[in-house]
């Protein structure tokens, strides 16, 4: 039985993450808005606002989804985002 | 005096930054490339303008993990100039060795021209030897200058005194209109508390020399020399 259970916890897991990064809300977006202005211009009247972004993928080889979100999360703040001035999301699965 | 002047990869203004200080201002200067940890006994450091690792990500967020990044952050703790024009800023904000960040220019565009800069410190090893008020014309070129600090940064920057230069009109009003990048409160420079740390949009190597259009960059370079040598020193 403690071999069965020592033999899982070293069971490794393909986990793709993805990471959404985007301007905090309180940060003027003028790439977004220019988006926005373009997209009325050509009829789509119902769009109120963009707000531009970046997307990651990582792929990693973890021992849980919880490791990589903690990991990930991590990584999204020291480097993939600026905190100054952006927010991100992490999804794990 | 001697400066060392940072190279990452895809810097540009390294070798501008070399000229200006070695055959228009008369100091040595030695290129330190970013692997390096060793700032070649240098008594201040510059981080040059350019485009570090191809402004991926973000401007200056892959340069700040530079080996030699580490022995920049020992020397400005250590209470010695360092300078950041224009990327060598970005790296600076991004390696929190200076406060807030970078969004894209207000008009998303690219932006090569002339501004005018006032100063508004002289408390600091890069402004010692300009005036309060005195208006600066020196070149920008950037897409990704419009600072930003969140309203309680903004708060201590000001009460510490830390914004050096804003863009101003040439008499040296502040008017919206001359704000180039839209950057809160027409920041164009900063300082860190200690004032030993110094980052700037504007260019100050490329207006050196009269046949390049103006000189005025001139009194930044010079000033932390006078600082640490005494030599010219204002009366």
């Amino acid at each position: 039985m403690w071999t069965i259970f020592f033999i899982a916890s070293l069971e490794r897991y393909d986990v793709k993450a993805k990471v959404y990064v985007t301007l905090k809300p309180s940060i003027l977006d003028p790439q977004g808005k220019t988006i926005a202005q373009a997209l009325q211009t050509m009829g789509y009247q119902t769009v109120q606002d963009v707000r531009q972004g970046k997307y990651f993928e990582l792929d990693l080889d973890s021992g849980s989804a919880d490791e990589a979100r903690q990991m990930v999360a991590e990584v999204a703040d020291r480097v993939l985002a600026n905190p100054v001035i952006e927010s991100y999301r992490v999804e794990v699965e | 005096m001697k400066f060392a002047i940072v190279v990452f990869p895809g810097s540009n203004c390294d070798h501008d930054a070399h000229y200006a200080l070695t055959e228009v201002l008369g100091y040595e200067a030695d290129f330190v490339w970013h692997k390096e940890t060793d700032l070649h006994g240098a008594d201040a450091v510059v981080l040059p303008g350019g485009f570090s690792y191809g402004d991926y990500l973000r401007s200056g967020a892959i340069a700040r993990f530079s080996p030699v990044m580490a022995s920049v952050a020992d020397f400005a703790a250590a209470g010695q100039p360092v300078l950041g024009v224009c990327n060598g800023f970005q790296v600076l904000l991004e390696a929190g060795l200076l406060p807030g960040g970078m969004r894209r220019n207000r008009d998303l565009k690219f932006i090569c021209q002339y501004v005018h800069l006032r100063v508004e410190q002289t408390d600091t090893l890069f402004t010692r030897n300009a005036r309060v008020g005195q208006v600066l014309r020196i070149p920008i070129a950037h897409g990704e200058g419009n600072y930003y600090a969140p309203p309680d940064a903004m708060a201590r920057l000001e009460a510490n005194r830390q914004v050096i230069f804003r863009y101003t009109a040439p008499d040296g009003a502040l008017d919206d209109a001359w704000n180039i990048n839209g950057s809160t409160a027409a920041i164009a420079g900063i300082c860190n508390e200690a004032r030993n740390v110094v980052g700037l949009m504007p260019h100050p190597e490329r207006a050196c020399e009269r046949v390049v259009g103006s000189t005025d960059g001139r009194v930044i370079l010079e000033s932390v020399v006078t600082a640490l040598t005494g030599e010219g020193a204002l009366a």
